[in-house]
């Protein structure tokens, strides 16, 4: 009776494990799936005329994405530019001033609940805030819908970082006369600087792929991108979605393809080089 | 006298940039509440429950977008999350260097655009769908038979788009998300708990079921709201599989939209009332997610909350 259970029970427990481990497998085996369908069919299209040609509506010859691949830089290091500076402030209101703590928990609360915001809705937002008021679609435009999608995660994990440097950094620091402020952005920043940079690098990755709030703001141009504040600016998200549904042309694919691959080694790169690069030094664990 | 003003400066300063997420969040629901009036004027509550999608008789409702939402978003969650949960605990008990290497995986995997993911769906997913998945399901399985709940989940006719197979688009896509979440939840437990289990003898499948799952469950809830709002709020993979036909989905096989796919199809062409429809989904978006990712930040605080490091 007793051993009777205990084969249930094992039986029980190899099963789960057998399940467990077939979900990290699943998982691991759609992901490749994916990865190298874009690498395998992004790779045909791949030369180097692809890199120097500004994109061409379909027929013409030596068409490229290099528009589109100088846009996207425009638009995220606008978005940036943008959001990092205020993002790393109120981070450290959030990180070093608790003399409101109830209003802080609220701020800390919103930025959590910002950064779930569907991104259609950012592009909605910038679409009546910046576009309406301008008069014109424009790489800024979509430069600030990003901003606004980097604003919370940059502040998030400033505020992670900066609650990571000892008290007795600053407690020094204020004792030897440096005023708050200079101990807050000479002290306590300088010694996050690595987390910090890591924060915005990764966010910036985050945003570079994001195609939904591009879609009312940026817009897309078969044109190099020279009305950043004026104008539609190309860039590579929104030439993906257009090659592929709004095409019914074979070679227009191709060339989506090839700019997917494009995008994905970009970010993934961004991301592996950041991790690696800034990797903090950890305990073993 | 003036160091003390410089501090008092760049305390506001600092304090005026973190007040500008407030000022975001209420800016995203008065712009929305305001450009939308128009709709709510019209149609009133009627605009929540009327299936009717019609652009030229001017007569807007947003029932379909709704349950092709929240469909695709049931979809995605029943085949994710049991995944997710599995592979998390999977991860939590190998050894550290499959950990950090599946664990860096998936992390990167969380980071692939998820425009790309809707690409793939189109020329790769579709046509799988069409050819070999509905077909199975449909005439092998003939799943659309089962009484009561079959003309629900198929028909006898598909052509690989629909909500199933964005369903499955974004399983895809949140898995990585909620394993990552779960995984840094289920991490939480004292390692003392789950000893002391096996101690007494649990195999790991009753140490996880009794002991792991109860402490983080909190957690586990919150890892799961922020996989259920990514899915909501996801416009690019959903658009390029779901089939975008404004019409009440009659099962898992339809063609349907969802609320950001609609908005992201739409809004472009989209002027007079139906810019304001648009303007009216959206805030029934937000709201959605507000009310997710809020429930979501409470379950992932109060799983923190006792951690005492």
């Amino acid at each position: 009776m007793q051993k009777k259970k205990l084969f249930w029970r094992k039986l029980a427990n190899h099963i789960f494990r057998f399940f467990s481990l077939l979900a990290v497998l699943l998982a691991a085996t759609a992901m490749l799936v994916i990865v190298s369908h874009v690498i395998r069919t992004g790779s045909k299209s791949l030369s180097l005329g692809f890199f120097l040609n500004p994109s061409k509506p379909y027929g013409m010859p030596d068409s490229g994405i290099a528009n589109a691949l100088l846009g996207s830089i425009m638009i995220t290091l606008g978005a940036a530019l943008l959001a990092t500076p205020p993002a790393v402030c109120a981070g450290i209101y959030l990180a070093e001033f608790r003399d409101r703590p109830k209003i802080t928990a609220a701020l800390r609360f919103s930025a959590n609940v910002m950064m779930g915001m569907p991104s259609v809705l950012v592009g909605l937002f910038v679409y009546t805030l910046v576009v309406v008021p301008s008069g014109h679609f424009s790489g800024l435009a979509g430069s600030v819908a990003l901003a606004i999608i980097m604003f919370p995660v940059v502040m998030r994990t400033t505020e992670d970082m900066l609650g990571m440097v000892p008290y007795a950094l600053r407690e020094a620091s204020l004792a030897i006369g440096m005023t708050r402020t200079r101990t807050t952005l000479r002290i306590v920043c300088r010694s996050a600087r690595k987390g910090l940079i890591t924060g915005i690098l990764l966010a910036l990755a985050r945003v570079s792929g994001e195609t939904a709030p591009l879609l009312f703001t940026a817009l897309f141009a078969d044109a190099w991108p020279k009305h950043y504040f004026s104008g539609p600016t190309p860039n590579m998200p929104v030439l993906i979605t257009e090659y592929s549904t709004n095409s019914p042309f074979e070679a227009m694919h191709q060339a989506g393809w090839g700019a997917a691959l494009v995008i994905t080694v970009l970010v993934l790169a961004l991301n592996i080089g950041t991790r690696i690069l800034f990797r903090e030094k950890r305990h073993a664990s | 006298m003036k160091k003390s003003a410089i501090d008092n400066f760049f305390k506001w300063f600092c304090f005026f940039c973190a007040s500008l997420i407030g000022l975001l969040m209420l800016g995203f629901f008065i712009q929305l509440s305001l450009n939308s009036k128009q709709v709510w004027d019209i149609f009133g509550w009627r605009f929540l429950i009327s299936t009717e999608w019609d652009p030229v008789a001017e007569k807007f409702g947003a029932l379909p977008s709704i349950v092709g939402t929240l469909s695709t978003t049931l979809i995605a969650l029943i085949i994710a999350l049991p995944l997710a949960l599995a592979a998390a605990m999977f991860l939590v008990n190998a050894t550290p260097l499959i950990r950090s290497v599946l664990g860096h995986a998936i992390d990167l995997l969380a980071a692939i655009p998820s425009v790309i993911y809707g690409m793939w769906g189109l020329f790769v997913l579709v046509p799988f769908m069409q050819d070999k998945i509905q077909p199975f399901l449909a005439e092998s399985l003939k799943i659309q038979k089962i009484p009561v709940v079959g003309r629900f989940l198929a028909e006898d006719y598909y052509n690989g788009f629909g909500i199933l197979t964005g369903g499955l688009i974004l399983a895809i896509m949140i898995l990585p998300y909620i394993c990552a979440i779960l995984r840094d939840v289920l991490q939480m437990t004292p390692p003392m708990l789950r000893e002391a289990a096996y101690g007494v003898g649990c195999t790991r499948l009753e140490a996880g079921k009794d002991i792991v799952i109860p402490y983080a469950i909190r957690g586990i809830l919150g890892g799961v709201f922020v996989g259920l709002g990514r899915a909501l709020g996801e416009t690019m993979a959903v658009l390029f599989v779901i089939g975008n036909m404004m019409e009440m989905p009659q099962n898992a096989f339809s063609g349907s939209t969802t609320i950001a796919a609609t908005i992201a199809n739409s809004f472009p062409e989209a002027d007079g009332l139906q810019r304001s429809a648009l303007f009216a989904l959206g805030l029934l978006l937000l709201a959605m997610s507000l009310l997710i990712q809020i429930l979501a930040q409470s379950y992932l605080r109060a799983a923190t909350a006792h951690r005492g490091e």
